[in-house]
């Protein structure tokens, strides 16, 4: 099977400079599983584009770094 | 990849609205039994009201109703097909349930005298009450489970439950993080996992842009159905009336109360009702194919204050992202309408009355399976219901494991089922899970969208018979994709069985849900009866007919027809 790569627009944005490595809170209730930490800088960062732009990442961010914009197909 | 074992008491898979009450009410029939919930999400944001719920739908407050009246009204509005004996618990219970939610923390709207300040959406009784501070339901429920200590394991998706000897022994699935195997032994257990959500695929084309929770695949459905259970109604699809590409509630039942309706374009009023029925979406079916569309709920006509206050609690309950989808395309409840569309397809006994088979003890038609919530068959149950089913089902549950013993899952079934898992893996390559979705809910809209036509439904399910080979396809990387991966099998499920109940049904019933062109009246002489499935001991998927229970409460369905069209 021959995979491409292609480039999405993602809903949820993380500002990395509020980020806190340390934390897990939006990765932890996200329903869907979908944000991770980027091992390289440790801000965390949408992984998978399966969003149903709920919010509990966004409302239990302790420093506000994450916008949830509705996804680019339904804007 | 390990194996993890565990065991417990009861097992209730999904810690939802139902699931989180099953927990905390088999923990208080028997403090000392081990009760665990198995969720593949974290319970304190998980199903259907992660983010809480503007209002109770049906609530049955004494002085204001009762379970009588209530039962009746869904009896008119589910046409007559429906176990009254069940829908009567959620008229009976559910006050209980709102009193001990109150005494946890959860705040409803109170009139100046202190008194539950109801409000009309129904077509006859006042049974919603709003909760415009209702945002913290889920983690007041989490509160709850671990004040009873009843255990959570989180991340852990379930895909099979485990049968012995015609009984339900506990389940088998894997967390979706690590990759591990889960067995869980089990006594008694529940299935909580929701609506079967991702069945059509939205206009938008984005797969999980659902009017449901897109974790809610129709998993409960599938492993119900898998373990030899009874499913009832499925071909009473759930279909909603949504803001356009949004696809959440505008929502009429917050709003109408206030004075907002349902108009056309031309800002008339076509329907006399907006509670949610399939007769009141094949009226706005009928006039978005009259050319009088677009629908739009309109409160352009109200005043300031009003509409600050329907913002208030539409933007910060169930689905707060709705301000901003709004904002985005520079309009607002004072300048415009909010445009609606027809939903893709899905099941939801919460709404409609598609789900697995339960009793008014929330027992499915297997021993030791119960099912409660969205997925579990009680017509028009909403979160009160779920509440209640919940209950209904931890309750029963308890006292249905006394004296019972652990038995050993067949290692044979583990090893075949470890094998079903996991084969996306030894594949990275393969198929990825959002193509094979993305095709599987297009022919789901292509064939079996309402108005059903026979020969197009019968496309269809040779489709979705044929399916299984591009499951087989199907390529994951790592634990995360398996899950969505695992999923879409679930989703092939709900499609088989939504065709197949569809064509079972010769008639046409319920409005828009299930609308034959080919058989387009309803025919009470044949179909006065529940259509249930189930997989037969060969494995083949058999239908039949299920009579409706006596009624407890007497409706005369000939002379009460539900009709909202304004004519």
């Amino acid at each position: 099977m021959a995979l491409a790569t292609q480039r999405v627009d993602v809903p949820v944005i993380v500002d990395e400079s509020k980020c806190l490595e340390k934390c897990t809170a939006c990765i932890e209730v996200c329903p869907l599983d979908v944000l991770a930490k980027n091992p390289e800088t440790g801000k965390a960062y949408m992984k998978y584009d399966e969003c149903w732009f709920c919010l509990p990442c966004e409302k239990e961010c302790p420093t506000n770094a994450i916008t949830v914009q509705i996804p680019f197909l339904l804007r | 990849m390990d194996t993890q074992w565990m065991k417990t008491d009861v097992l209730i898979i999904g810690g939802g609205t139902a699931g989180t009450m099953a927990a905390i009410k088999a923990k208080q029939a028997n403090p000392e039994g081990e009760v665990l919930i198995l969720e593949k999400a974290n319970i304190r944001r998980s199903g259907a009201i992660a983010m809480g719920m503007d209002g109770v739908n049906t609530a049955v407050i004494p002085g204001n109703s009762t379970p009588e009246q209530y039962v009746r009204e869904i009896t008119i509005s589910n046409d007559g097909i429906l176990n009254q004996k069940a829908v009567y618990q959620t008229g009976k219970l559910g006050f209980g349930v709102i009193q001990e939610l109150e005494s946890w923390g959860v705040k409803f709207q109170k009139d100046a005298q202190g008194e539950y300040d109801l409000k009309q959406v129904h077509r006859v009784g006042k049974y919603v009450l709003p909760m415009p501070e209702g945002k913290d339901l889920k983690q007041i429920l989490t509160r709850q489970v671990k004040r009873h200590k009843a255990k959570v394991t989180n991340r852990v998706m379930a895909t099979r439950v485990l049968v012995k000897d015609g009984r339900a022994i506990g389940a088998v699935g894997f967390d979706v993080r690590n990759g591990d195997f889960v067995v869980i032994q089990a006594k008694a257990v529940v299935l909580c996992t929701g609506a079967s959500g991702r069945l059509g695929l939205p206009a938008s084309g984005y797969l999980y842009g659902t009017y449901e929770n897109p974790t809610n695949a129709g998993d409960g459905y599938s492993m119900a159905y898998h373990a030899g259970a009874e499913l009832s109604n499925i071909e009473c699809f759930q279909i909603n009336p949504l803001i356009k590409d949004y696809n959440g509630p505008a929502c009429a039942y917050v709003a109408s109360p206030f004075g907002a309706y349902t108009a056309n374009a031309e800002g008339n009023r076509f329907i006399s009702c907006d509670y949610w029925s399939g007769q009141m979406m094949l009226e706005v079916w009928k006039e978005l194919n009259s050319g009088k569309g677009p629908v739009q709920l309109k409160m352009t006509h109200l005043d300031e204050d009003t509409i600050a206050e329907i913002e208030t609690i539409l933007w910060a309950n169930e689905r707060p992202s709705r301000g901003r989808f709004h904002e985005g395309r520079g309009e607002n409840y004072r300048t415009h309408g909010v445009e609606m569309n027809i939903s893709e397809i899905g099941l939801c006994s919460g709404h409609s009355a598609s789900g697995v088979w339960v009793n008014e003890k929330a027992e499915t038609s297997v021993p030791g399976l119960y099912a409660a919530g969205d997925m579990a068959s009680v017509p028009h149950n909403y979160m009160i219901g779920a509440f209640v089913f919940g209950m209904l089902a931890g309750t029963n549950a308890v006292e249905y494991v006394a004296g019972l013993d652990h038995v050993d899952p067949d290692p044979e079934f583990l090893e075949v089922e470890k094998t079903r898992i996991y084969a996306p893996l030894t594949r990275p390559s393969g198929v990825p899970h959002t193509q094979v979705e993305y095709k599987l809910r297009r022919l789901v809209n292509d064939y079996l969208q309402p108005p059903k036509v026979d020969n197009k439904m019968e496309i269809g399910l040779r489709n979705f018979a044929r399916y299984h080979e591009t499951l087989d396809l199907m390529g994951a990387r790592d634990p995360h994709e398996l899950m969505r991966c695992m999923e879409v099998h679930f989703i092939r499920d709900c499609a088989e069985m939504a065709a197949r109940a569809s064509l079972y049904r010769r008639e046409s019933r319920w409005g828009l849900y299930h609308y034959r062109v080919d058989y387009p009246d309803k025919n009470n002489d044949e179909w006065f009866c529940h259509v249930n499935l189930k997989k037969d001991d060969s494995g083949n998927m058999v239908l039949f007919k299920r009579p409706v229970e006596p009624y407890i409460v007497e409706v005369d369905l000939e002379r009460e027809v539900y009709d909202v069209a304004v004519r």
